[in-house]
């Protein structure tokens, strides 16, 4: 019978020859991602069941990212926590400061993500690695002690709409703008309980980096998973970046698979968007906002801190000066060095923007950039909840790099076109 | 009997039930002095045991912080009645053992300050400040299996024995 690929991979997990949507199921997991803000608790709900054990120490990444470097005396001890546990589990994958970077930008580029696999992460972003054609989705701290003790979660299988992703996208437009027209469209709530899958000629032309950007905010519709299929693109980064286990099992959702709906997209006509505060349903065309004066600008986070943002970022940046105050936020320790090594930082310093070490940050309001009431942030992140970034009195816009970037220039909400 | 915190929102988020300002810890006392801040700055000074909270769609959608239910449940809340619940935060409630309502007529049929009494194993609200019987299709049978036992953990420490 005919399954997608989430549910081809949900079953091969299960030890199924076939899964169907809403079938409980306990699946293996073949990758944990840890970080200092959830798995601290799982690590003591664990002590209180007297369970000191890992199921598998090379099946877990650990790097903290949220509050990194720590940025207080609390979140410090968060870290001491997470760093005595990984030690005595002796976990082979933990990313201490200086190589520790934003977790979803971090786990692809150091080869732990591969595809067919089934990946969980106490962060609601873990669906990011469905753009590597695996399952992937964010937990609770509860659901990781429980993995993390037997490698095996309940799941129930969800139902698979389809996001048809039709022509090219124009020029100044990219996969950033492309999520936040689709969540305007199905709204944060859109896809719940859903997974995600895109398909498409557009994604073709769309590098990995891009890719993740759209299966980041799947979670911003409300979906257990996004998930794009395997093609040359995908090989080319595991190729380079897939280290000590380099095989892996390619699936894909056959012709007639079942979906709960099917949604149409011609990125042709998107336009740059931002979503308004304060949902990341919010998304309006740059020209029906443009013109609204911002006091900050932010570029980084897992959804839009890797290296090709910053170069899209750096390239409009370039002989211009930020009329705001803007922070450059590398998502981890290989792309701040990558964008150092480009010469990015040095037009980002001439631009008077601020470069900061890798960590989520002021995304989550956590330190590096927080808002006080009444101020507005233009911000290549995922969420523009109330007090997402600071005083609940403050406003977040989304956007990609080249509208934030434009935008910084400008003080104010701008069409990025006019500067590339 | 159960006083109803009525909030007339869908997509109440994680950020603002926990704001992400306080995840420096995990200690739920402290968590939970700031419970729904975002929200109603005076959520914690007005609620008491065996309250509820009661929402409209989407209820705790945003980031997969278990902070949200730890702080609900240290307030003393003893469930969320919602047209619908984001999924994270649903697993969460469960898995750590807290009994959650879903309900489509939550808005029309529940009004702030309402007194309820709960009979979860009928799946029945008698609303006695309106006078009136709610019913509600109570959790699946595997939810129900993970609560009875206390929580997610409870659940597999008990099978892994």
């Amino acid at each position: 019978m005919a399954m997608t690929i989430t549910e081809k991979i949900l079953a091969k997990a299960a030890g199924k020859d076939k899964v169907v949507p809403d079938q409980l199921i306990n699946a293996n997991i073949d990758i944990i991602m840890c970080h200092d803000v959830t798995t601290p608790p799982a690590i003591s709900m664990l002590a209180e069941k007297a369970i000191d054990k890992v199921f598998d120490r090379e099946k877990i990444v650990v790097t903290p990212d949220h509050f990194q470097p720590a940025k207080d005396i609390k979140s410090a001890e968060l870290h001491k926590r997470l760093d005595d546990w990984a030690k005595r589990h002796n976990i082979k994958h933990y990313y201490k400061l200086g190589r520790a970077g934003v977790c979803h930008a971090l786990l692809p580029e150091q080869g732990h993500i591969r595809p067919g696999e089934v990946i969980i992460g106490g962060d609601s972003h873990t669906c990011t690695y469905g753009a590597f054609a695996a399952f992937s989705t964010g937990v609770g701290s509860t659901d990781l002690a429980a993995a993390l003790a037997t490698g095996e979660l309940w799941f129930k299988v969800p139902a698979s709409i389809k996001f048809v992703l039709a022509g090219s996208l124009s020029h100044g437009v990219y996969s950033k703008d492309v999520i936040l027209a689709v969540i305007a469209r199905i709204g944060v709530d859109g896809a719940l309980y859903r997974a995600m899958e895109f398909v498409g000629p557009a994604l073709a032309e769309m590098s990995m980096e891009a890719r993740m950007t759209i299966t980041n905010m799947a979670i911003e519709a409300g979906a257990k998973n996004g998930i794009i299929g395997f093609d040359n693109v995908t090989k080319q980064y595991l190729d380079e970046h897939l280290k000590d286990k380099t095989d892996y099992t390619v699936y894909e959702s056959d012709d007639d698979a079942e979906y709960i709906s099917v949604e149409q997209f011609d990125c042709a006509e998107i336009e740059p968007m931002v979503a308004l505060p304060h949902l990341p349903s919010g998304g309006v065309p740059i020209t029906e906002c443009a013109g609204k004066a911002m006091d900050q600008a932010y570029i980084g986070s897992c959804t839009n801190g890797r290296i090709e943002d910053l170069r899209i970022a750096a390239k409009i940046f370039k002989g211009k000066q930020a009329a705001i105050r803007t922070l450059i936020v590398p998502a981890t320790p290989v792309i701040w060095k990558q964008a150092k090594d480009e010469g990015l930082f040095d037009i980002f310093y001439d631009a008077g923007c601020v470069i900061s070490a890798p960590t989520c940050g002021a995304c989550l309001g956590g330190f590096m950039g927080i808002l006080a009431a009444g101020e507005k942030c233009i911000s290549t992140t995922n969420r523009n909840f109330v007090g997402r970034m600071g005083s609940p009195k403050s406003e977040v816009y989304l956007a990609s790099p080249a509208t934030a970037a434009a935008s910084a220039i400008e003080g104010k909400l701008t069409d990025p076109r006019g500067y590339i | 009997m159960a006083k109803a915190h009525v909030y007339k929102r869908d997509h109440i988020n994680t950020d603002e039930i926990m704001p992400a300002r306080y995840l420096n810890t995990d200690d739920r006392a402290e968590l939970a002095k700031h419970c729904l801040e975002d929200l109603d700055s005076d959520f914690v000074n007005k609620v008491e045991a065996g309250d509820c909270i009661v929402a409209g769609e989407d209820f705790g959608c945003g980031s997969s912080r278990e902070h949200a239910v730890w702080a609900i449940r240290t307030v003393g809340v003893q469930t969320v009645i919602a047209k619908s619940f984001a999924r994270i935060f649903y697993r969460n409630a469960i898995n750590n053992g807290f009994y959650l309502i879903e309900l489509p007529a939550a808005l029309e049929k529940i009004s702030d300050g309402d007194e309820l009494e709960i009979d979860y194993k009928n799946g029945l609200i008698k609303n006695k400040t309106a006078g009136i019987d709610i019913k509600f299709n109570p959790l699946p049978d595997f939810a129900l299996e993970i609560i009875n036992a206390g929580g997610l953990l409870n659940h597999i420490t008990t099978k892994m024995k």
